[in-house]
């Protein structure tokens, strides 16, 4: 069995605790307007060319975005930086894309982790069955979870799904004891309005789960605009600005009645 | 800081690098008198030490708390005829060229065209190791195969034990005495030059009490005419300060640090050796001290600080000798290389860190001066809090303290068969070179050219810039049948052109011991005294020679682009992948984007590139290491490279990595500037493959943007990785904290950056000191960032 993956980034600092590797699987069920991986919504490989420079010259190679790789070659490069995750606490974490969208890959991954004494943590959008999430609980003991909107029809109009069954999985998820780490992209206009903000944090009051254990705002940035040109794709969110720093106090602020640490990511 | 210190900070900062010619003067009349052709090689340069003491001009800054300059001012820097004489094209060039200017005036050059020139013309130890040596080690040099560090400059990488801050030097002559009535001259056909030996360290010795008098003379003097009360009983204490050491032992912590300068006032006054002279383990050495008055009420820990920060401004006082030609490329900077430690492990091996080790860190970053440069040395018993405190300092963006491996440092010092108490009490000088401190005379010997050597093995021993047959034959590039049969072709290249190398220092080295003692150093490091042998006679109880290799990633990753290439994908044979580079890649764009687009890179953490690195190593490692030198030590291997990848850069053609005719080499152990594609981890893990035990010191930096810092827990990931680095044994860590744009915008309007400064290799330097080439160089290494 292979997973199709489209990176494995090292010294991975913001998707967990300590110092981690990040594996990113491809393919995902949302289409986020905002998305940051524009090359992880496809669930094959593309190819696309990217142009390097060979002084004044352009070199224009063509790359294959999507490789496949078996769970002993992903293992041996995860083992590479085991030194950094026990100097730091830190661990492997599996991104996307939609990681759960390879459930049968990702669950011997996450097993082979646990017997190897890694942390392992699972970033998602939360758009799978439950089933799904029960596979991976076992072995897993953290779960980046990332919750856009609570309205329904916003929700649809911005990623291309229903929220119901993310809003239910996090509930669900919230019971069985794993950590979790909610993370809120901020889009101005879109989702990072007060109104939103706030439903989110009231939604997280409801939850009033313990496991809920720290809150992570994402200030949206532009720098994935040459990834939509490589991929020709149109970058719909052109027009929108990057939010300040003080707006982004003051959106953490919404849920400082919560008492969970809520960071704003650097 | 105070008043007071930022005055002398201002004072320090703004005086102008000059040519000071009164040693130059005083040590030509010497030469020239009648005593000094009476006497043993010795005791003539012991007596000259004496002439220069007697008569050098008494310094003495308003203000200031620790007295004695190298020069008559504050960056006046005196010259050493006898080691290497400067011409008067040379001082004319130091006048006037761009970076690292000194100033010459009118009288200058006429005392040198008139007085110095004419002496010393043909005599100094320049000379003689230049008649010396074969044409062979010419041809290599003036090719760019390696640098010789002795060239300009008396051997260096002096660093003070703890001896000298518990004795003064009316015990250490009680200690030559003592040698002298015990010499055995029946038995020891070496008694007689013992005895010369010893009488010229006792010469020497007392020159040093008497200069400090002439101190204490001239502050009472100032005292007389004082005003201020209060400077009065300074100037009035300062003198009695001066009459107590360096005779006696210090009595307490200002008189200790006084005491340590005139033991540096009389290394650098003695001779120019490479990297100054350094007080090596300052908490340490100075923790009895600090202890003491601060439990006695005796000093506060602000007047502490007061003095530690008017301390640190007497070093940035000195710049480097002026070095001139190659041996400027090759270190082209004013700073002269002292590096204090702090942290690091107890003679028993404990952790050795206290409340002084944190004082001087905060004076390291208040103070933000180029010298002395500052390092931690972090063992696997120092606390987080050592670590997290250097790189809290290491964020401001100056490049200090780097961070060293005690625990590699004393794995490597045992392997060199040092006793291990010696090794805990050693650490690294200069940039990053191992030793131990107070009993090794470690010489650094030279750069060494890794990729050159490939260069001119791809070409047959032959050096197409100078147009020689300077190798061996080793074969045309059609004939080669695999990567290995190059590989070894290589290999016997290196062989050859170290064995030149290393025939050349033997003979240096006795040239040196012959010419040159330095009786003053010798009083400082043992067991010189109880061999009744100069330091640069082998009288130390540990002699080392080093040979730094340079261009390891840069030989690495071309070694690798001909076996992907050539050998295992079959693409392009070797004569064509030949043919390019000798074009420098003109009308080859796509071959050279696939060369470094697509090729495996050393820095990834990628075996099949980083296998090139460690086959190298090895190389390196066996041609140099364990070979006797001719004052009765060993050869050994570090990795770094100063300036000298720029220069050594400039001497080699295209290559097969894709980098062009003249581009500077790969930095220390350091990944080719853009290569790395993986992060930290990916890079420091290629570096740790090197086996760093072997070495005696290497060389890595890594460039942070300041974003990268905005992550609230980035000094504890910044921690685990360097104490990961240091669990695989890497030797040295260092971090630029700077961004690309800053550094693109100093170079485009340097007046708004007079104080940028940047981390070079084991050093850091202002930005607009740098030449343009090592400017570029920095912009292009690669900066990790976050998003």
């Amino acid at each position: 069995m292979k997973a199709l993956i489209f990176d494995i980034k090292r010294f991975a600092i913001h998707d967990g605790p300590g110092v981690r590797t990040t594996v990113f699987l491809k393919g995902c069920p949302l289409t986020c307007l905002w998305c940051h991986n524009p090359e992880s919504q496809n669930g094959d490989i593309e190819i696309c060319n990217v142009n390097k420079p060979i002084g004044d010259q352009m070199f224009i190679t063509e790359q294959h975005i999507g490789r496949h790789i078996t769970i002993d070659e992903l293992m041996s490069d995860i083992e590479k930086d085991r030194i950094y995750y026990e100097e730091s606490d830190g661990g492997v974490t599996f991104s996307g894309g939609e990681p759960m969208m390879q459930i049968d890959f990702l669950e011997k991954a996450v097993k082979r982790c646990k017997e190897t004494d890694l942390h392992t943590a699972i970033d998602t959008s939360g758009y799978v069955p439950y089933s799904f999430f029960e596979r991976v609980i076992p072995y897993t003991d953290l779960f980046l979870f990332d919750i856009k909107h609570v309205d329904d029809k916003r929700h649809k109009a911005f990623t291309g799904v229903d929220n119901s069954i993310i809003l239910d999985n996090i509930k669900k998820l919230a019971e069985c004891g794993s950590e979790i780490w909610i993370r809120i992209p901020a889009v101005p206009d879109y989702n990072a309005t007060e109104e939103n903000l706030e439903a989110l944090s009231n939604f997280i009051s409801d939850i009033n789960a313990e496991s809920i254990t720290r809150i992570y705002l994402l200030p949206y940035h532009k720098l994935s605009s040459h990834k939509y040109d490589n991929l020709n794709m149109a970058d719909k969110l052109v027009n929108i600005q990057e939010p300040t720093a003080n707006q982004m106090k003051e959106w953490q602020r919404i849920f400082a009645p919560l008492n969970i640490k809520t960071y704003i990511k650097g | 800081m105070n008043e007071r210190i930022k005055y002398l900070r201002e004072i320090s900062l703004n005086a102008k690098e000059h040519i000071s010619t009164e040693r130059a003067e005083l040590i030509t009349e010497f030469y020239k008198s009648s005593r000094a052709l009476e006497v043993s090689v010795p005791v003539r340069r012991a007596l000259s030490f004496r002439y220069l003491l007697e008569r050098k001009k008494i310094c003495i800054n308003s203000s200031e708390l620790i007295v004695g300059e190298r020069g008559p001012a504050p960056k006046a820097t005196p010259t050493y005829p006898e080691v290497s004489l400067h011409s008067i094209k040379d001082l004319e060039i130091l006048n006037s060229r761009e970076k690292v200017a000194f100033k010459v005036d009118k009288k200058s050059l006429d005392t040198y065209r008139e007085d110095i020139i004419p002496y010393w013309h043909g005599k100094s130890n320049r000379d003689k190791i230049m008649d010396a040596l074969s044409d062979e080690w010419k041809n290599a040099y003036n090719a760019g195969v390696f640098t010789e560090f002795q060239e300009q400059r008396a051997p260096g990488h002096t660093v003070a034990g703890s001896k000298i801050f518990n004795k003064g030097l009316s015990d250490l002559i009680a200690d030559i005495d003592n040698e002298i009535n015990n010499l055995d001259f029946i038995n020891d056909m070496r008694a007689y030059d013992k005895r010369e030996e010893l009488k010229a360290m006792r010469i020497s010795a007392e020159a040093m009490v008497m200069y400090a008098n002439r101190h204490a003379d001239e502050l009472l003097k100032l005292a007389a005419f004082e005003d201020s009360d209060a400077r009065k009983d300074e100037l009035i204490n300062m003198a009695s300060i001066c009459r107590n050491v360096p005779e006696k032992r210090p009595d307490s912590f200002h008189e200790a640090l006084q005491h340590y300068w005139f033991f540096h006032l009389g290394v650098v006054t003695e001779l120019n050796p490479w990297d100054s002279f350094n007080p090596g383990r300052l908490d340490q050495n100075l923790y009895r001290y600090y202890r003491h008055d601060i439990d006695n009420g005796i000093i506060t820990e602000d007047q502490a600080k007061e003095l530690l920060m008017s301390f640190w401004i007497k070093f940035n006082n000195h710049p480097a000798p002026p070095k001139m030609g190659v041996t400027a490329l090759e270190s082209n900077t004013y700073t002269d290389f002292a590096l204090i430690n702090v942290g690091g492990v107890k003679p028993d091996g404990s952790d050795a860190s206290n409340e002084l080790t944190y004082l001087i860190l905060d004076v390291i970053e208040e103070m933000r001066l180029l010298q002395p440069s500052s390092m931690v040395q972090v063992s696997k018993k120092s606390p987080d809090r050592l670590i997290k405190r250097a790189l809290k300092i290491v964020r401001t963006g100056f490049g200090q303290p780097s961070m060293f491996n005690t625990d590699a440092i004393i794995q490597q010092m045992i392997r060199q068969g040092k006793d291990v108490i010696d090794a805990r009490n050693g650490g690294a000088s200069g940039c990053v070179e191992t030793g131990a401190f107070g009993t090794e005379a470690y010489w650094l010997t030279g750069y060494f050219n890794l990729v050159k050597v490939l260069e001119i093995t791809l070409n047959n021993g032959f050096d197409k810039r100078t147009n020689k047959q300077i190798g061996l034959r080793t074969g045309i590039l059609d004939d080669f049948i695999g990567f290995d049969d190059f590989l070894n072709a290589f290999n016997s290249q290196i062989e050859h052109f170290v064995q030149i190398k290393l025939i050349g220092n033997n003979i240096i080295e006795r040239i040196i011991s012959e010419n040159i003692p330095a009786p003053f150093l010798s009083l400082i490091v043992d067991d010189c005294i109880k061999n009744g042998s100069d330091y640069n006679r082998g009288g130390a109880k540990y002699n080392t020679s080093y040979v730094q290799g340079v261009g390891l990633g840069s030989v690495t990753d071309n070694l690798t682009a001909i076996k992907y290439a050539v050998f295992d994908t079959k693409t392009i044979s070797f004569t064509q992948l030949k043919e390019a580079t000798d074009n420098n890649f003109e009308g080859y764009d796509k071959l050279r984007g696939r060369l470094i687009y697509d090729t495996p890179k050393y820095g990834n953490d990628d075996e099949y590139a980083d296998k090139q690195a460690t086959d190298v190593f090895e190389m390196f490692f066996n041609a140099v290491d364990s070979k006797p030198t001719a004052r009765g030590g060993k050869f050994r291997i570090n990795l770094l490279p100063t300036t000298c990848h720029v220069y050594f850069g400039s001497v080699v053609g295209a290559m097969p990595d894709g980098r062009l005719s003249g581009e500077p080499l790969s930095e220390g152990i350091s990944p080719v500037q853009g290569a790395d594609k993986y992060g930290p981890t990916g890079v420091l893990n290629s570096a740790a493959k090197l086996d760093h035990v072997r070495t005696g010191g290497t060389l890595l930096n890594q460039k942070f943007s300041p974003s990268f810092f905005n992550d609230p827990d980035v000094y504890n990931k910044l921690t685990a990785i360097v104490r990961s680095y240091f669990r695989m044994d890497g030797h040295h860590i260092q971090f630029n904290v700077v961004d690309t744009d800053t550094l693109r915008d100093a170079q485009k309007n340097p007046e708004k950056y007079k104080n940028l400064i940047v981390r070079v290799a084991g050093y850091s330097d202002y930005f607009n000191d740098l030449g343009e080439d090592l400017q570029n160089e920095i912009i292009n290494r690669t900066a990790h960032d976050m998003c």
